[in-house]
């Protein structure tokens, strides 16, 4: 797939809540032919600090626009954090391999997807694109950390919540919630930290449910050139940012 | 004014202008294609590869330090055979000269065995020795750090390729200006500095080292004051061109290393923050010369007023 490097306009960096933001761009040609599960990598500061790009997934595409969501925890967010309505940002995108929508949904199995913190940011557009409504099931630290749970619900996607200090649904993982809802036929969607993915991929292995899991690592350049990314697969090392960050669970060597 | 000249000569090799991409920082160039017309570059120099299919290291294997970044790769490559089959093609097409960067694993016979099979591939323009990886574990010591070894290896492959040789030559080292002797007396035309810092970072919190190897390179802005100096060095002790490197990151950069002795530079951890930078240094030069009326970049080369 094609990429592209562009000055693209901020038309809207609005606040969620606490030290979550919500940001859009004018980028048509992103915006185009965008995947859920690919991202865009982000250069805040023309100067050379910080350094290198930041990966951040794509939440969702509208016409000439594209939307993520963040959260500021280090020197690039706290930038991007102040950059305003109408200043421009070099980036580029859509970057890597996104969820694959055809396979599991053509076998009529319930769509389950999993999210973990900021995992919810990519999989909003995968629910966005996957039509049949699906079973959402997000996991956070505390109920200020819950993002996007009326956003899955206006598209007629059922929600369920896991907070690690029972403050709201479901006390504990949500890979434990995850067991709790599994049924006969489903298919997984996962986004979120490597430990719960790896457990997550664990249930689909032991229950043979085709899953697919969305990867982070640390991105040098984003762009398949400096293989600092790789994860290991059954046919070698791959790299994150290229060959992912979508996966098949099935396929990774943990 | 005229057009300034901008080709530049390095052993048999003709470049349409000074500005290469570094080693391991441009993957095999097809990485770049939807951000900028590669035909365009002076040079490719491709990732290291050694003879057989390498993994390179355990992850995490970069991360970003002020103004630069660390990273422990460890070669990861294809491997000879799989390079000339999946990644040359493209590299042929784009009608650049090709650089092939070639390093040996285990014993400096690979370097010969590397050099014999490249040698009849028409499309290689140039092979640059890499004997200057800081992220090989178990080595003790590089090549690059005895006058010695650099000797040996270089006078070794000199025998058996009448293709332009680079040798690549490391910033960790009492003087690098005897390596670069060393090279030059072997038979090289041309030395190529500097790879990465030998360098580490700590994560506090895990008390642990931020690179799962521990040990890694520094590349970026940071080093580039101790490039320049290097290529300085270097170009006040031996006659063979200099491809200088290290922290370029813009026009400006990029002069520094003309100024201080190189003939040619080449673009590393830059094109990661912006892939077509390269073209964008090339347009540059020639403003420059332009502007200070040289008419053929090789007036500026070592022009440093002390
Ligand atoms: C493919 C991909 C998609 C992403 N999508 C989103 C998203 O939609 N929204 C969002 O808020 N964040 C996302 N991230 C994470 C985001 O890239 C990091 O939070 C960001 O780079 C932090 O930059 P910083 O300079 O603000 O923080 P830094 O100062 O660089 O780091 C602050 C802390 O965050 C950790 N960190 C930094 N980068 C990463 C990373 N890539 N993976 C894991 N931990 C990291 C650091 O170790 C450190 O502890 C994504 C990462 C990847 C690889
Ligand atoms: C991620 C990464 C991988 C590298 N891999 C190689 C390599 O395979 N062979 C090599 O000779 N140098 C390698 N280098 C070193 C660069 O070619 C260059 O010498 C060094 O980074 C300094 O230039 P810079 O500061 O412009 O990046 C690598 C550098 C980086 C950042
Ligand atoms: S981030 Fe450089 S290869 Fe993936």
């Amino acid at each position: 797939m094609k990429n592209f490097q562009l000055k693209a306009k901020i038309l809207a960096q609005t606040k969620i809540k606490d030290n979550y933001w919500h940001c859009e761009f004018s980028a048509p040609q992103i915006a185009k032919n965008a995947l859920p599960g690919q991202f865009i990598n982000i250069r805040v500061s023309a100067n050379f600090d910080p350094l290198l790009r930041r990966p951040i997934s794509l939440h969702g595409v509208s016409a000439a626009k594209v939307k993520i969501v963040y959260e500021v925890v280090g020197k690039a967010t706290e930038i991007l954090v102040r950059k305003k309505k109408g200043e421009f940002l070099d980036i580029i995108g859509p970057l890597g391999n996104g969820f694959d929508l055809g396979m599991q949904k053509a076998e009529g199995r319930r769509q389950i997807l999993v999210a973990g913190g900021m995992g919810v940011a990519p999989l909003m557009f995968l629910a966005e694109k996957l039509k049949v409504p699906s079973l959402v099931l997000i996991g956070a630290k505390t109920k200020k950390d819950l993002l996007c749970v009326q956003e899955f619900k206006k598209l007629g996607c059922s929600v369920k919540i896991s907070t690690d200090d029972g403050s709201l649904g479901f006390k504990g993982r949500v890979t434990e919630l995850l067991r709790n809802n599994l049924t006969k036929s489903c298919a997984l969607y996962a986004c979120g930290l490597k430990p719960m993915l790896k457990v997550i991929s664990d249930i689909a292995n032991e229950y043979n449910i085709p899953a697919q899991v969305s990867l982070e690592e640390h991105m040098s350049c984003g762009i398949g050139a400096c293989l600092g990314c790789v994860v290991k697969t059954k046919e070698g090392l791959k790299r994150v940012c290229q060959e992912g960050p979508v996966f098949k669970a099935q396929d990774l060597i943990w | 004014m005229m057009k300034p000249k901008i080709s530049v000569e390095i052993g048999k090799l003709k470049l349409n202008n000074p500005v290469m991409v570094a080693s391991g920082t441009f993957g095999y160039a097809e990485e770049f294609k939807d951000f900028m017309d590669v035909k365009k570059l002076g040079a490719i120099v491709t990732k290291t590869l050694t003879l057989k299919p390498r993994k390179g290291n355990p992850m995490p294997r970069t991360c970003e330090t002020a103004a630069g970044m660390l990273n422990s790769i460890g070669l990861e490559n294809p491997g000879l055979a799989i390079f000339i089959r999946e990644k040359l093609p493209f590299l042929k097409k784009t009608g650049v000269p090709i650089i092939i960067s070639v390093a040996s694993e285990e014993k400096p016979e690979e370097f010969l065995e590397l050099v014999a099979q490249l040698n009849i591939i028409e499309e290689v323009a140039a092979i640059e020795l890499n004997i200057s990886c800081p992220n090989i574990q178990g080595k003790e010591s590089l090549i690059a750090q005895d006058p010695a070894a650099t000797y040996k290896i270089v006078q070794e492959v000199r025998k058996i390729t009448g293709k332009t040789l680079i040798t690549k030559l490391s910033p960790n080292v009492t003087s690098i200006g005897d390596i670069a002797q060393a090279a030059e007396d072997a038979g090289s035309d041309a030395v190529a500095l500097i790879n990465t810092l030998s360098a580490m970072s700590i994560d506090v919190d895990k008390r642990r080292p931020k690179i799962a190897a521990g040990i890694a390179g520094l590349s970026g802005p940071a080093i580039r004051p101790v490039a320049v100096k290097m290529v300085w060095e270097v170009f006040n002790k031996v006659k063979i061109p200099i491809i200088g490197m290290g922290g370029i990151m813009d026009t400006a950069s990029a002069l520094e290393f003309i100024i201080a002795g190189a003939s040619a530079v080449s673009v590393g951890t830059a094109n990661f923050i912006n892939p077509g930078v390269s073209l964008e240094i090339i347009a540059g030069l020639k403003e420059y010369l332009v502007k200070n009326k040289i008419s053929d970049i090789r007036e500026l080369m070592g022009a440093l007023k002390i």
